[in-house]
């Protein structure tokens, strides 16, 4: 657990020592607020006190930010041998896997908190329900912790973070749009599990107020399938023919 | 801390990279690993590093097999990974901090471990610096350091004293022989001179296999079994009648002329026996002023060519 937190730590420290962390939050905060109160269907369009314009916005920037934070983790590690130096510590390939993918979840999160003053002014502009804000900001935590293990995955691959951040956005286009297209011109059992595949699904029930056991699994296995995944990736150098 | 390495060897793909060496390292020894580029040296140290399983055979350090108990090994093992790889957006003492912190340093000793490193490895000026900044050199010595933090008990440097200038060769080198009396060192390097200088004992491999593994002094005698002698003499009246008398001493095997030098010889002896004493005994009887005599010694380069190149 100690290995963890000093890599996590590292990690997020990294993120601040480059403009990395910077250029996320800025961006992040002004496409989210544009969006939310400024332009398009907008807070003052729908006349409504709700977060839902934001979640949808951040539902999109999610899906292009995170895979540019995962795609230098491991591969750049890789492509400068510094990964060698990690792993011959005292420190096992799920320890190093884990823990950045901790220090992204981190960021992310101090990202979401960041927009907790837009919770509060829609609070003051009118009656709020409080569950599906809290169960809104949960399913984003939820939906990134999907991408950030996709984006490892990615990472873990290559050495290359060109290839690292299309390779995720690839994956992740999937379950962002192409499972949901597909579903629609699927009928019976194939449509239901493609429906059941497409994130939008479950984000959108989570943010409707709605926590059901079945998004959870679905958030939680995604997460854990990318982060086994990326593991095996790393260990594949122990692979003994 | 002993290492004792059993039939180890490591394929990628068809091709072996390292084929079923076998070798012991004992505690307080330094050891080093010489072979041409491909060889297998690095690889050999990334399994003993538990950075990479072996495909077949085993090692064990202090009785701990490499393929069960990594995580013990990990600890007391200190690697100075090839081309010495670091964070460069970190500041130095950030790293060592880092690096202390990872490797399980207790909290109350890191501050004391990292002013110690810093002054082991002269980095007191550049501390403050993010690595990226720092040349070759002090980036080798932040390599050193680190791999030095957390008191390991086996140190394994890949190629330690590459891009350093002389001086600091000379005062890394003293480092890591005052390591050696105290810890188990396994160095690699292609400066054949800094085997030398630095080990107690060289090991040889050469396309995954050992070709040679001793002291100096026992693969120079093994890679010529005589010795070899040149002297200088003067005041005599003939070449011939002076090889012809070199000769006729019952421990000589060969005589040569020295090129341009009209008065040396290349005297070697027969195998296991040695001709100084008679030498000098036979330039005292003629009245042969003797000016030089100097035992030839086989460079280590020359050992290391013979061994490597088929």
């Amino acid at each position: 657990m100690h290995a963890i937190w000093v890599i996590s730590k590292r990690e997020f420290n990294s993120f601040f020592d480059s403009l990395v962390s910077y250029i996320f939050i800025v961006v992040f905060l002004g496409v989210g607020g544009f969006f939310t109160w400024l332009f398009g269907s907008d807070i003052f369009l729908i006349g409504q006190a709700t977060l839902q314009p934001f979640f949808s916005i951040a539902y999109f920037t999610l899906f292009f930010f995170i895979p540019a934070l995962t795609m230098r983790m491991l591969a750049e590690e890789k492509r400068i041998g510094t990964l060698e130096l990690l792993l011959t510590k005292a420190v096992s390939d799920w320890q190093v896997v884990i823990g950045k993918f901790l220090a992204c979840l981190i960021l992310i999160s101090v990202a979401l908190a960041l927009t907790l003053p837009y919770y509060i002014t829609v609070w003051a502009l009118g009656p709020i329900d409080h569950g599906a804000v809290w169960c809104g900001y949960f399913g984003m935590i939820l939906m990134s912790m999907a991408y950030i293990a996709i984006g490892l995955f990615a990472s873990s691959i290559t050495n290359n973070q060109i290839v690292s951040f299309l390779l995720a956005l690839f994956i992740g286009v999937f379950f962002l749009i192409i499972f949901d297209v597909l579903a629609g011109s699927f009928t019976g059992t194939i449509g239901q599990i493609l429906n059941f595949l497409s994130m939008s699904t479950h984000f959108d029930s989570i943010s409707r107020g709605v926590i059901d056991s079945r998004d959870l699994i679905y958030f939680f296995s995604i997460t854990f399938l990318g982060l086994m995944l990326a593991e095996t990736s790393l260990s594949k150098r122990n692979i003994v023919e | 801390m002993s290492i004792v390495v059993n039939n180890l060897t490591k394929k990628f793909g068809s091709q072996r990279a390292v084929d079923n060496i076998s070798f012991e390292v004992k505690t307080g020894e330094i050891l080093g690993f010489l072979g041409p580029n491909g060889a297998g040296k690095t690889t050999t140290m990334k399994i003993l590093t538990c950075y990479m399983a072996p495909s077949d055979g085993d090692a064990k350090i202090n009785d701990l097999s490499i393929l069960e108990y990594q995580d013990e090994i990990k600890k007391k093992i200190g690697y100075l990974p090839e081309n010495n790889p670091l964070y460069h957006d970190m500041p130095v003492l950030d790293y060592l901090k880092f690096v202390a912190d990872l490797q399980g340093v207790p909290k109350e000793r890191i501050q004391n471990r990292i002013t110690q490193m810093v002054h082991v490895c002269g980095l007191n000026v550049e501390k403050h610096k993010k690595i990226g900044e720092l040349s070759k050199g002090f980036r080798q010595r932040v390599g050193l350091a680190q791999a030095m933090i957390h008191d390991p008990e086996i140190l394994i440097l890949d190629e330690p004293t590459t891009g350093l200038d002389p001086n600091q060769i000379v005062e890394i080198r003293k480092l890591i022989k005052e390591i050696g009396k105290h810890k188990t060192v396994i160095l690699s390097t292609h400066i054949l001179p800094e085997v030398e200088a630095t080990c107690d004992r060289i090991l040889i491999i050469n396309k995954g296999k050992i070709v040679a593994d001793g002291t100096s002094d026992m693969l120079r005698k093994r890679a010529r079994g005589e010795e070899m002698v040149r002297i200088q003499i003067k005041d005599f009246e003939n070449r011939d009648t002076v090889v012809t008398a070199l000769k006729n001493l019952a421990s000589v095997a060969i005589v040569d002329f020295v090129k341009e030098l009209p008065d040396s010889f290349l005297v070697t002896s027969k195998e296991n026996q040695n001709s100084r004493k008679d030498i000098f005994k036979l330039c005292v009887q003629k009245n042969w002023v003797l000016t030089e005599m100097t035992p030839i010694e086989t460079k280590l380069e020359d050992i290391f060519r013979e061994l490597t190149t088929n």
